[in-house]
C-alpha cells in the first residue's frame, strides 16, 4: 500500500516536472518560430532603408533603427562612468557598512521599479522640469538611471576579484589612491563593465514604456546630433503604434522578428563574454 | 557470530581509478566494527557501497557481490535497503526543520503519518540517541539551533527513527569536540545490543575503546580484518603494525 | 626640497577632490530614488487631497472626462491586483516544476538548453508579447470562449504568466543549486527516493529563495505595461474573467500622451499608488531574501 503511493508520488512530480519544461521549451520554441515566420518575409531592403512616407505610400523603419542606436550609444556613454565610479566607491573607497547597504539597497530599489514610472518622471524631470522636451536625450537620461543599477552591480562583481596583492603592490611603490584606482583597479573591470553593457543594450533594445513619453514616437531621419534634441521613436514604440494604432501588422512584425534576432544575439553574446572572462580568471 | 553483511571480491572503479580491490569480509551482527586506515585508502568508498550511496556518482562500476542478511544489495530496492542499513555522517546535517520533523522524516517517508505513532517514534528514538532531555521542551525549533554534538545525536536519532538493523557511521565524531565525542562513543556502545554498528574512524584511539573488530584498510585493499584487541596488540600484516604504531598514515 | 612639498600637497588636494567625485557618483544611486520618490510623491499628492483619498482609492467609477467627472481607481487596483495574482496562479506551478527539474533531475545537456531558452524567453521584449498575444491570444480567447472581443483579463493574465516564467525558473533553481548536498543524502540515505529527497528536503529548504522568486515574479507582473496594454482591452471596468480591463500602469501609460489638469494630476496620484505597491513587494523580497542569508 505504502508503496504503491510512494510510486504514485514518484510518477506525478516526474510527469509535473517533465510536462512543465517541456511546456516552456514548447513556448520558447512557438513564440520565435511565429514571429519568425510572421516577420522576416516582410523585412525588406527598402523596409530597413527608408522613412516611412505617406506620400509614397510607403512603410521604413531606418529612422527607428537609427534612434534606436542613437539612444543606446547615448545612454551608455553617459550611464558607464556613473555606473563604474558608484562601483569604484563601493568597493575602493566606503568604509561604512551602512552606507554601503544604504547605496545597495537603493540599486535594488532601482531595478524594482517598472518602466513606466521612470517614464513618468523621466517626462517630469528631463522633458518639463529641465526643458528636453520630447527627446531622445531626455529618453536617453531616463534610461541612464534605469541601468544604473546593472552597470553599477556587474563592475562591483569584477572589482572584487581583482587581487588584494595588486593594490598592494601598487601602494608599495608609492602611488597614491587614485593613481592606484586608474592604473591597477580600473582595468581590472573592464570585462564587468562589458558585461554591464551588454545586458543594459539588451534591456534598452526591449524597452518601451520608459521612452513613450520621454523620447516621443516621431520617425523623422536625423543625424546623431539633431536627433538628440528632437523626438523620435525606436524600434520597440515603432512597433506599439504600427500595431495598436494603426493597424500595420507586417511592418510590426518585421520589427519584431529584428528583435528577437537582435535579442537573441545578445543573450549569445552575454554567454560568451561570461564563459570567456570566466576561463582567463581560471588561468 | 553470525555475519549479517558479507562483502565478496568487491572492486570498485572511479572512472578509471581502483578504489576498492576485491575487498572480502564478514561482519558480525550486533558488534561494532571499526574501519580505519589512512585518507583515501577506500574505508569510506566501502562503508558507502554498503548502502549503495556510491550508485549517486557519476562513472562508478563495481563488481563482485555484497549482502545483506543473505540478499544481493545490488539487486533489492535501494529504499528498502537504505530503511534497513542506516547511515551518519561526518558533518553532522540535520534538515533545516523543526527537531521533531527531523526525526520523523524517515518514518513518514515510509509511509507512518498517524500522529500518535509519530510522536512515540519519535520520542523513543531521541531517547535512544541520548538526547531526549535536552531537547524535550523545544521539539518544534529548528534543528540548526542545536549544538554540533547535539546536531550530530539528533542526526543518529533520525537514523534510528526508521528502525534500521545496521547503521553506518562515516567519522561521526571528527567534526566534533571531546565533550560531544565521548558522549557519542558512550551512546555507540549502548546501541550495540540491539544494532551492528560499522564505523569508519581516523582516530585509532577511537577504535580501540569502542570496537568489537576492526578492518584496515590500504590503498583500497582490505590488509586485516580481525578482533580489535589482537589487532592492536598481535598485528599479523606488517603494514598494520606500522600504521597502528604511527609509522605512517 | 621645496618643490617635492609642493607636488605632495598638491597631490593631497588632487587625492581628496578624487575622493569627493567617487562619493559623489557612489552616492547617486541613493539620490536617483530620492529624486524618483519625491517627485512622484509631490505630483500625486495634489490630485489626491483634491478627490480625496477614500473616493479615489475606492471609487469604482472613472471618468475623467464626463461632464461631472470622476476619479475614483479601484477598478485599476483591483485589475492590477487580480491580474498579478492570475499570473502567479497560473506561472508560478509551471515556473517551480521547470526549476526542480532543471536544478535536479534534468541530465547536463538538456539543462544548458533549456536554461538557454529561458534567458531567450527574459530577453524577448514586452512589445513582442504584446503582439503575439493580440494576433494569436486575442482572436483564440474570442473564439475559445465565443465573446464579442477576446481582449481581456484573461489574455492578459496569460501574457504576464509567460513574462514572469524566466525570473521564477532562474531564481528558483539557484535557490535550489544552493542546497547543501549534505542534506540531500541524509534524505536518501533514509531510504527517500530522489524525488521524494527534492520535494520534502531540497525545496523546503530553499523555499526562502523560492518565495523570493515568486515576488519577484509579482513586481514584474504588477509593473508591467506594454504587453497587457495590447491584450488587455484598456477600457476602465472592473475586472472580470473576460471582461476589457485597465490596469494601473496601463491607466498611466494610455491617458499621460493627452490628459491635462485634474486627470493628469489624477494619473500621477496613480503612478504614486503603484509606487507604493512597488515598494511593499521590495520589502517583501528583501525579508525573503535576508531570511535565506540567514539560515
Amino acid at each position: 500500500m505504502t508503496s504503491k503511493k510512494r510510486t504514485a508520488f514518484r510518477w506525478t512530480v516526474r510527469l509535473l516536472m517533465w510536462t512543465a519544461t517541456a511546456l516552456t521549451a514548447a513556448l520558447v520554441v512557438a513564440l520565435v518560430v511565429y514571429v519568425m515566420a510572421k516577420g522576416v518575409p516582410h523585412i525588406t531592403w527598402e523596409l530597413l532603408s527608408t522613412e516611412t512616407s505617406y506620400l509614397y505610400d510607403r512603410k521604413g523603419i531606418l529612422p527607428n533603427i537609427l534612434n534606436t542606436i542613437y539612444i543606446i550609444l547615448a545612454a551608455l556613454v553617459l550611464v558607464i562612468p556613473l555606473g563604474v565610479g558608484a562601483a569604484v566607491y563601493l568597493t575602493e573607497y566606503a568604509k561604512n557598512k551602512r552606507l554601503v547597504a544604504a547605496i545597495e539597497y537603493a540599486a535594488e530599489i532601482l531595478s524594482g521599479i517598472p518602466s513606466i514610472i521612470y517614464g513618468l518622471v523621466g517626462m517630469l524631470v528631463f522633458s518639463e522640469f529641465l526643458g528636453l522636451g520630447s527627446s531622445l536625450l531626455a529618453g536617453a537620461l531616463t534610461l541612464v538611471i534605469m541601468n544604473l543599477p546593472t552597470i553599477m552591480r556587474s563592475t562591483q562583481e569584477s572589482l572584487k576579484t581583482v587581487p588584494q596583492s595588486y593594490r598592494e603592490g601598487a601602494f608599495g611603490l608609492g602611488a597614491g589612491k587614485w593613481r592606484t584606482i586608474r592604473t591597477v583597479v580600473l582595468p581590472g573591470c573592464v570585462d564587468g563593465v562589458i558585461t554591464g553593457c551588454i545586458l543594459s543594450v539588451g534591456r534598452i533594445l526591449g524597452e518601451s514604456a520608459a521612452l513613450l513619453f520621454t523620447a516621443g514616437t516621431a520617425n523623422n531621419l536625423n543625424g546623431l546630433f539633431e536627433a538628440m534634441t528632437a523626438p523620435g521613436s525606436t524600434l520597440t514604440v515603432a512597433l506599439y503604434y504600427y500595431a495598436k494604432e494603426e493597424g500595420e501588422f507586417e511592418v510590426a512584425f518585421a520589427i519584431a522578428a529584428i528583435l528577437m534576432v537582435l535579442s537573441l544575439l545578445i543573450n549569445l553574446a552575454a554567454t560568451w563574454v561570461t564563459r570567456h572572462f570566466q576561463r582567463r580568471k581560471a588561468l | 557470530m553470525k555475519p549479517i553483511i558479507t562483502a565478496k571480491d568487491l572492486c570498485l572503479w572511479y572512472g578509471s581509478a581502483q578504489a576498492l580491490d576485491h575487498i572480502t569480509l564478514d561482519i558480525p551482527e550486533n558488534s561494532i566494527t571499526a574501519l580505519i586506515g589512512p585518507s583515501g585508502c577506500g574505508k569510506s568508498t566501502f562503508l558507502k557501497t554498503l548502502n549503495r550511496m556510491n550508485d549517486l556518482v557519476e562513472g562508478v562500476k563495481i563488481t563482485g557481490t555484497v549482502t545483506y542478511a543473505g540478499k544481493d544489495v545490488f539487486a533489492t530496492d535501494v529504499n528498502q535497503l537504505r530503511k534497513e542499513v542506516g547511515m551518519v555522517f561526518q558533518k553532522p546535517n540535520p534538515f533545516p526543520m523543526s527537531i521533531y520533523d527531523n526525526v520523523a522524516y524517515g518514518p513518514r517517508t515510509h509511509g507512518i503519518t498517524a500522529k500518535k505513532d509519530l510522536d512515540q517514534i519519535v520520542e523513543q528514538a531521541l531517547r535512544d540517541a541520548a538526547i531526549w532531555d535536552e531537547v524535550k521542551d523545544r521539539l518544534k525549533k529548528n534543528a540548526l539551533g542545536l549544538s554540533g554534538g547535539q546536531q550530530q545525536r539528533l542526526c543518529i536519532a533520525r537514523a534510528l527513527a526508521v528502525a534500521p538493523k545496521v547503521l553506518l557511521m562515516d567519522e561521526p565524531t571528527s567534526a566534533l569536540d571531546p565533550i560531544s565525542t565521548s558522549r557519542i562513543e558512550e551512546l555507540v556502545t549502548q546501541l550495540k545490543d540491539r544494532y551492528t554498528i560499522i564505523m569508519v574512524t581516523h582516530n585509532m584511539q577511537q577504535a580501540v575503546r569502542v570496537s568489537d573488530y576492526t578492518a584496515f584498510f590500504l590503498l583500497g585493499e582490505l590488509v586485516e580484518f580481525g578482533a580489535t584487541e589482537s589487532l592492536f596488540s598481535q598485528p599479523v600484516d606488517r603494514r598494520t603494525e606500522d600504521y597502528i604504531t604511527g609509522r605512517f598514515g | 626640497m621645496e618643490m617635492k612639498k609642493n607636488t605632495r600637497s598638491w597631490q593631497k588636494h588632487m587625492e581628496q577632490v578624487v575622493y569627493g567625485i567617487f562619493l559623489l557618483l557612489g552616492l547617486i544611486t541613493i539620490g536617483c530614488v530620492l529624486l524618483i520618490t519625491v517627485y512622484l510623491v509631490i505630483s500625486g499628492i495634489p490630485a489626491i487631497r483634491q478627490i480625496g483619498l477614500v473616493e479615489f482609492l475606492f471609487g469604482d467609477t472613472w471618468k475623467p472626462t464626463a461632464a461631472e467627472p470622476s476619479y475614483g481607481i479601484l477598478p485599476f487596483i483591483l485589475t492590477s491586483v487580480y491580474g498579478t495574482a492570475g499570473a502567479i496562479v497560473l506561472g508560478v506551478p509551471i515556473g517551480f516544476f521547470t526549476a526542480v527539474y532543471l536544478a535536479k533531475m534534468a541530465p547536463r545537456k538538456i539543462k544548458l538548453v533549456v536554461e538557454q531558452a529561458v534567458s531567450m524567453l527574459a530577453g524577448i521584449p514586452s512589445v513582442v508579447y504584446g503582439l503575439v498575444g493580440m494576433m494569436v491570444l486575442v482572436p483564440g480567447i474570442r473564439e475559445l470562449f465565443d465573446l464579442s472581443d477576446g481582449a481581456c483579463l484573461l489574455a492578459a493574465i496569460v501574457v504576464l504568466a509567460v513574462m514572469i516564467l524566466p525570473s521564477i525558473i532562474k531564481m528558483s533553481v539557484t535557490a535550489l543549486e544552493a542546497v547543501p548536498k549534505e542534506y540531500e543524502d541524509a534524505s536518501l540515505a533514509l531510504g527517500a527516493t530522489p524525488e521524494e529527497t527534492w520535494f520534502r528536503v531540497s525545496v523546503p529548504a530553499a523555499k526562502s529563495g523560492i518565495a523570493a522568486a515568486v515576488v519577484l515574479g509579482v513586481g514584474r507582473a504588477i509593473g508591467e505595461a506594454m504587453a497587457v496594454m495590447m491584450v488587455s482591452g484598456n477600457v476602465a471596468n472592473m475586472p472580470g474573467l473576460f471582461e476589457s480591463v485597465r490596469f494601473l500602469t496601463t491607466a498611466v501609460a494610455s491617458e499621460m500622451g493627452y490628459a491635462s489638469g485634474l486627470q493628469r494630476q489624477a494619473l500621477f496620484s496613480v503612478a504614486l499608488v503603484l509606487f507604493v505597491f512597488i515598494m511593499l513587494i521590495n520589502a517583501a523580497l528583501n525579508y525573503f531574501l535576508k531570511g535565506d542569508r540567514k539560515s
